[in-house]
């Protein structure tokens, strides 16, 4: 596992192969791109998304040639290229129609930029070949576009894109036309071509399940700004505002305001894995049962030997210490994860006064009056006092019967259930109507299944499972 | 049955407006002039049954085509329509290129706008167009006038009565039948189209060489076409522009049948033309069939 990550942004040495300075772009009085500053380095596979309408294509049409910038430099390898026309720059386009040449075979098609560099007629008969094999388009070289179907339409457009081995290749939107199946197909087959091939890429996407499958990092963007450049796992588990954790994913977000914790409960002690067991006792097996009454008996501390050890004993010191008592024969204590799994099990019913492990520090968010405040305790204290929204996944949000045993947890009413096959998610108005989505796996058969429409339940989450954003 | 019905109705339509005037002009090709009315023979006299019908018959002859190639005014006159047909036909192309182009890339707004233009001529009667041509291009006319106004040149230009003025009259007359077909390919035309070229290392003058130009093709033959195929059996502007220095076959024809009244020799004339015509006409739908299929 010697493998270095792919994280050149990390690295302060490593130039960047795109650079976006202060760019801006207007229609008339309209702003489509504003102040906005960019590196994209090499190999990366770099995703733009946002909502319709937010200035990808521009950023695209800018970078491949077609819009004029009105302000700022877009350098390329430390170039400044906004002069250079867009039939001399080392960047090629995949358009968001294809935009393949009705007029020429799938093999012309991917030579034409080859021929207009004036390469030699066995080295383009070569290297169409080389992309036709790359795509899995061999077989179709001298259909006409229209002979061929969507899919194999944009791997030819790919591999037109491709065949100049351009520094960096921009995709438009590539797999907005196609079915979802054939789509999530694409997107591997994608990864792969730009493995491969070691070319920069430059994906346009509004679908960010698209996004998070193929690049290495991604600019979330708003009306002609960027919000967040940062890893799929990072925008996703960390995003810096709301609107990028609205944008990506699903999510549940509570306003309120924030307190630091108080430091008694910030300093709950951590409890013991003899005062976890004790108290989930009765409801334990057999197997644990058994230690449990092995701890409680420690007044007397009775020795405990195996069978090697009472062998020992009968063979060599009963002579001269005589017989002795031993406790009856018992499996080893469990380690505290045996406990915690066993516990985990269970979902016990936690008395409301015993409280659970919570980790210290962070701040309160008061989101609704009359219902106790979100521990969130990875929180900065800095906010304290401020307007806050508090984001979870309802991934990380569960949903009980009874009160689980979770820092936070609060009570509702199941209003509607989303049934997607793999996950159910639950829609969960709480006591002041706040609706809520919690997701669990579907583990079971539908009819198994013990929560539904109208039940009282309980959500639940940890100290830990969200995120404090600044409104 | 009700499928039948559809496809039969073109199918009468082309019988009745097509094939039995056709017969009737071939049959009068092969008839004889005479002094009668109508001015040829034999008559078909069906009352004689069938003696009438082999006596019909057996007086059909090619003479009148023998006729056409004696004389040599028919052929230099096919010559001369195939010649001022064809190169009419490229200087509409000329002129209707750009003006398709120009309209193709204005502004969505400005184009429902610039295609009634186009089609406004037709609003009046073809005739009163050609006699107004008469009324600029005569050597009273307002061109004239007008040159000689700006002392351009002192003398009138001799334009009237010689082949420019046919010239004039054929690309004015039917320059919307080219602009048509390849403003229509031209707004097809998907823009992302040039930007793949121009992306790809085209020039503005390559891209639009490689890629415009060949995607059009469809527009400009099927302009050519309807703009040659009229062009060649065209009588009223040779007649009324050409004056006689200009040999036109529909000329020829009109003389033949209305002033020589040889219903028999401009009936052979015309069929001839009709096959010299058929053979662009086929062409014609054959790429029509082609741009067809590649849309497809
Ligand atoms: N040529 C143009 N003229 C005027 N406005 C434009 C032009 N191109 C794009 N825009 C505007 O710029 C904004 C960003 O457009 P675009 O980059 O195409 O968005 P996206 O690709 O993210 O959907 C849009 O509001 C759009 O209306
Ligand atoms: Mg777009």
């Amino acid at each position: 596992m010697a493998q270095t990550v792919f994280a050149p942004w990390t690295d302060p040495v490593q130039k960047p192969l795109i650079e976006f300075r202060n760019v801006s772009k207007r229609f008339g009085d309209f702003t489509a791109i504003d102040n906005l500053s960019l590196t994209i380095y090499e190999k990366e596979f770099f995703a733009l998304l946002g909502p319709s309408g937010c200035g990808k294509t521009t950023m695209m049409r800018m970078l491949a040639g077609f819009e004029t910038i009105s302000g700022g430099h877009i350098l390329l390898d430390g170039q400044e290229i906004s002069a250079v026309p867009p039939n001399k720059r080392p960047v090629n386009m995949m358009f968001q129609s294809y935009a393949l040449f009705p007029h020429l075979s799938i093999w012309d098609n991917i030579a034409f930029g080859l021929k207009r560099e004036g390469r030699d007629a066995a080295f383009i008969d070569e290297r169409v070949d080389e992309m036709l094999r790359l795509t899995r388009m061999s077989r179709f070289a001298r259909r006409k576009p229209h002979q061929i179907s969507g899919g194999q339409r944009q791997r030819v457009a790919l591999a037109r894109s491709l065949a100049k081995a351009p520094k960096l290749l921009l995709l438009d939107e590539p797999l907005g036309a196609l079915d979802r199946k054939l789509r999530e197909e694409t997107q591997f087959e994608l990864m792969d071509i730009q493995e491969k091939t070691g070319t920069t890429f430059v994906i346009v996407t509004h679908d960010q399940e698209e996004a998070m499958t193929v690049a290495s990092r991604i600019a979330v963007m708003d009306e002609g700004r960027i919000v967040q450049v940062d890893t799929p796992d990072q925008i996703y588990e960390a995003p810096n505002s709301v609107y990028v954790a609205d944008f990506i994913g699903d999510v549940n977000l509570f306003s309120g305001t924030a307190t630091a914790r108080p430091v008694d409960m910030a300093a709950a002690p951590e409890p013991t894995v003899a005062l976890d067991a004790e108290a989930t006792a009765p409801r334990h097996d057999a197997a644990l049962r058994d230690t449990v009454e092995a701890n409680t008996a420690t007044a007397q501390r009775l020795p405990a030997p195996d069978r090697k050890g009472d062998w020992l004993y009968d063979k060599l010191f009963r002579r001269f210490m005589g017989s002795r008592e031993t406790a009856p024969r018992r499996l080893p204590p469990p380690s505290p994860a045996e406990v915690a799994a066993a516990r985990a099990r269970e979902a016990p019913a936690r008395p409301a006064d015993s409280a659970p492990a919570i980790k210290p520090g962070g701040i309160l968010v008061d989101w609704a009056d009359g219902q106790p405040p979100i521990i969130a305790a990875n929180g900065d204290t800095a906010v304290a006092g401020e307007k806050v929204t508090f984001s979870i996944r309802p991934e990380k949000v569960t949903i009980d019967a009874e009160q689980p045993d979770r820092p936070n947890a609060y009570k509702g009413k199941v209003i509607d259930i989303a049934y997607l096959g793999n996950i159910s998610t639950f829609h969960v108005e709480l006591a002041n109507g706040t609706m809520v989505k919690a997701q669990m796996v579907n583990a079971r058969r539908l009819a198994n299944r013990h929560i539904t429409w109208e039940d009282e339940v309980w959500i639940g989450f940890s100290e830990t499972a969200g995120v404090v954003l600044k409104d | 049955m009700r499928k039948a019905v559809l496809i039969a109705i073109p199918y009468l339509w082309l019988v009745a407006l097509f094939l039995v005037p056709f017969l009737i002009v071939l049959k009068i090709s092969l008839s004889d002039i005479a002094l009668a009315r109508p001015p040829y023979m034999p008559q078909l006299d069906l009352t004689q049954g069938w003696a009438g019908l082999t006596a019909f018959f057996s007086e059909l002859d090619l003479d009148n085509f023998a006729f056409l190639a004696t004389d040599d005014l028919y052929w230099k006159s096919y010559l001369s329509s195939l010649r001022i047909a064809a190169l009419s036909t490229l200087i509409t192309l000329a002129v209707g290129y750009p003006i398709a182009y120009g309209m193709a890339r204005a502004d969505h707004a400005w184009r429902p706008t610039l295609l009634m233009l186009v089609i406004l001529p037709f609003w009046t009667s073809f005739l009163i167009r050609v006699y107004s041509w008469m009324g600029i291009l005569s050597n009273e006319g307002t061109l004239n006038t007008v040159l000689q106004w700006l002392g351009v040149i002192n003398e009138p230009l001799q334009i009237m009565n010689t082949p420019t003025a046919v010239y004039i009259g054929i690309v004015y007359t039917y320059l919307p039948f080219m602009v048509l077909p390849i403003y229509s390919a031209l707004e097809k035309l998907d823009d992302s189209l040039l930007e793949a070229a121009e992306d790809l290392g085209c020039s503005r003058f390559t891209a639009f060489w490689l890629v415009t130009w060949p995607l059009s093709r469809s527009g400009i033959v099927a302009g050519c076409f309807l703009v040659f195929i009229p062009a060649l059996g065209e009588f009223v502007i040779p007649s009324l522009l050409g004056g006689s220095s200009t040999l036109m076959i529909g000329k020829v024809l009109w003389e033949e049948f209305f002033n020589n009244r040889d219903w028999p020799v401009a009936s052979a004339v015309a069929v001839i033309l009709l096959l010299i015509l058929i053979i662009p006409i086929v062409l014609f739908q054959r790429n029509e069939q082609k741009a067809r299929e590649a849309e497809g």
